[in-house]
């Protein structure tokens, strides 16, 4: 064997490790090192193709892994090292797993010798991240490692995305064989559909142009799918109106006059009421999420449903579906269209009418409504603002809470992969890393991170990356000394007993971005606020934190309460 | 309603705990499980019964499908099929007319007595479970030891096939 012959041509596992990510064109790796993974930041170390950000926990390393592939068409890759570097690496997989976010994560494992037996820094890698993965392997063998990694970079990336780990013992990346990295890869096993069947795009045409009450309901998988431009193609043809889901904000463009808002528990009444009272569903790219549905029993009682999703389990889980098409969004899409121009029955304009009146008159409830004479920063106004500033041309990413949702309500997305958050799992702490990952895809862009006090501080840390990279971040923090949605709750459902929710002894964040060497600003006048946001984005070079002092008591409106329906809500 | 669901899937380490890891994480029912290498020793065919309503056996393989591992899937109650389940029962025979006994019962129920002592036999039988059932059922006037059951394994009769 050519491993035992010191062939010129044997290289490492870890420069293996190396030589495939340059292959599979990875320009960037978040992670940190340790001890079982010397071998390969050995090897990273020597060559330059690869760059390594190094971040300062390793949930920020996946987090930003995360925010780099949202943001643009590439997955993201993370570096870790055994047991605590894997354990610490979790929340960000299994984030990426709710989301669909492709993404390979490394992480180093003690040497195969030593596997099982309660070795230092030694934990079950594969075992701890089997529910949270789209898939997972050992390398135990050198000889393995190159088609590892290529079949790691194509699970992540085809079907449905999502996160695979690559657990590499030590020894592993000491090991030595020839180098050879698969052109392709074959899979008997997995085999993700492309195109929807024809018989299933005819009956859903047939069905979608009948529709009276049509609506369209579009999530993250338009985005992931990158099927954006053929949805707006095929909901215009159409006319029909459109909301998308907290993940598929962006896929259709916010300020086009058939998009309804966000629905879902706090989206626009309009777009609830749409859904509740269609009576034919377009659902694409979208899995029916409880925060999307409310009440499974009273979800869209009269509506005949399509649904359109690249993995056939997300069809007929929560819903039952009348019209399943399993298959890519573009491509499916693409042959919607198609058949629709084919098609000799064409959407009826007067029922049309008649529907478009209907929302029109829920439109005019101006759900989004809030107090803009108020002394107090509005959080809505401060979102409401950067959008302004920013021609809603930003890449934002927000952390989890009542920002998120304002966030989504008030910056308007006209274009895909520019809001990143963490919709499935709601993880506290992803917006300041995930930002990071966003900058590194698109250095000149101007990333804000809208986050909330308590969100921002789970992942604080990673200030001092920003700071070692210089990334030009703009976190505009919305201040309100509590754990806003968990506050929300506690007012509308526990009788205002606000058990926990109350953020004593907050850092001074003016002191603290100043501390990690950047700008830091506190505003608590909303006088000050677009001059605060334009000072900030004036700031090309710096990051900018804005510590926005805002109205402790407001709420998120409108809501749909948790086991109530779609149209059951409470306005403000 | 039960199912028994036939699933071929790479012959590899973590496949099993990856297909036993998906029925516990989603809360679905697991009544058996058998799973051993086929011809083919790179892979392993593994038999399921579950039971579960039609939408949520509909989830069941359609998850099951959905990990990297499974090649293919049958639900053998969607087809006429053959099930199979083996068990090995011990039962205390100190008496002659208890041999005599149980050694009947044995070969009414086309049973092998494969293990014998001066106090014990050991019992193969097949069959489907409700076979398996009534034996135990017929053998328990005598003190039964130990049994072991094998779990069900199931086949689709005729042309049906469950191949790559």
């Amino acid at each position: 064997m050519s491993e035992t012959s010191s062939s010129s041509t044997a290289i490492t596992g870890a420069e293996i490790f190396c030589r495939s990510l340059q292959a599979e064109g990875v320009d960037v790796v978040f992670g940190y090192p340790g001890g079982a993974v010397l071998h390969i930041y050995d090897a990273l170390y020597r060559q330059d193709k690869v760059s390594h950000v190094l971040v300062r926990h390793e949930q920020g390393a996946v987090h930003a892994a995360e925010g780099y592939a949202k943001s643009s068409d590439k997955p993201g890759v993370a570096l870790v090292t055994s047991g605590p570097g894997a354990t610490n690496a979790i929340t960000g997989i299994a984030d990426a797993y709710m989301d669909s976010v492709p993404l390979v994560v490394f992480t180093g494992q003690v040497p195969t010798s030593l596997i099982g037996n309660d070795a230092f820094q030694e934990v079950d890698t594969v075992g701890i991240t089997r529910p949270c993965v789209k898939h997972n392997f050992l390398v135990k063998d050198v000889k393995d490692l190159a088609t590892t990694i290529k079949k790691a970079f194509y699970v992540a990336t085809t079907g449905r995305p999502g996160p695979v780990v690559v657990d590499i013992p030590k020894d592993v990346t000491a090991a030595s064989c020839e180098f050879e990295y698969p052109e392709s890869i074959h899979m008997r096993s997995y085999n993700p559909t492309f195109g929807g069947y024809t018989g299933q795009i005819d009956k859903a045409v047939d069905l979608i142009l009948s529709a009276k009450q049509p609506m369209i309901y579009t999530g993250g998988g338009v985005i992931l799918g990158r099927g954006s431009e053929a949805l707006t193609e095929f909901t215009r043809k159409l006319g029909y109106p459109i909301t998308n889901t907290l993940m598929g904000l962006g896929g259709y463009p916010a300020s086009d006059k058939q998009f309804l808002g966000m629905l879902g528990m706090h989206g626009t009444y309009e777009a609830n009421m749409a859904m509740h009272h269609a009576d034919v569903l377009i659902a694409i790219g979208a899995r029916f999420d409880d925060r999307v549905t409310g009440n499974i029993e009273k979800f869209c009682p009269h509506a005949k449903i399509v649904h359109v999703d690249v993995d056939p389990s997300s069809i007929s889980k929560n819903v039952k579906v009348d019209v399943p098409i399993v298959g890519e969004v573009e491509p499916v899409l693409r042959a919607l269209i198609k058949a629709l121009d084919a098609a000799k029955a064409k959407p009826d304009p007067e029922a049309l009418d008649a529907w478009w009146k209907q929302i029109g008159e829920w439109q005019s409830q101006d759900c989004l409504k809030y107090d803009r004479d108020s002394e107090l920063i509005k959080p809505q106004y401060v979102v409401q603002k950067f959008w302004e500033l920013t021609q809603g041309d930003a890449f934002v990413t927000s952390d989890v809470g009542q920002h998120q949702m304002w966030a989504a309500q008030f910056y308007g997305f006209d274009k895909p992969n520019r809001w990143i958050n963490s919709g499935g799992l709601g993880t506290m702490g992803v917006g300041l890393p995930f930002a990071m990952g966003v900058q590194f895809a698109h250095p000149d862009a101007t990333v804000g991170c809208i986050t909330g006090e308590a969100s921002i501080q789970m992942c604080i840390q990673e200030l001092s990356t920003c700071y070692q990279y210089q990334l030009p971040i703009k976190i505009l923090n919305l201040n309100n000394r509590y754990l806003g949605m968990v506050r929300q709750w506690q007012e509308f459902f526990y009788q205002g007993r606000y058990a926990m929710s109350y953020m004593d002894a907050l850092p001074d964040f003016v002191k603290l971005a100043e501390a990690y060497g950047h700008v830091g600003m506190r505003i608590d006048k909303p006088g000050d606020v677009e001059g605060a946001i334009k000072e900030a984005l004036a700031q090309k070079e710096r990051l900018v934190f804005l510590d926005f002092i805002t109205d402790q008591s407001e709420n998120v409106y409108p809501m749909i309460p948790a086991g109530a329906g779609q149209n059951e809500m409470i306005l403000v | 309603m039960r199912h028994i669901i036939s699933v071929l899937l790479e012959n590899e380490s973590g496949a099993l705990s990856r297909v036993a890891g998906l029925f516990s994480a989603r809360g679905y029912n697991i009544e058996s499980l058998t799973v051993a290498p086929t011809d083919d020793p790179s892979l392993s065919r593994m038999t399921i019964v579950t039971s579960g309503s039609d939408e949520i056996v509909e989830q069941i393989t359609k998850q099951l499908n959905k990990l990297v591992d499974v090649i293919k899937l049958l639900d053998m109650t969607a087809h006429p099929h053959i099930e199979r389940e083996m068990a090995l029962i011990k039962v205390r025979v100190g008496e002659a007319a208890d041999r005599e006994e149980v050694k009947r019962l044995t070969d009414i129920f086309r049973g092998r007595i494969i293990d014998v002592t001066q106090q014990t036999y050991v019992i193969e039988i097949t069959g489907e479970g409700s076979k398996l059932d009534a034996f135990l059922e017929a053998v328990s006037p005598f003190p039964v030891l130990e049994v072991v059951r094998s779990g069900v394994m199931g086949i689709a009769r005729g042309d049906v096939a469950l191949q790559l």
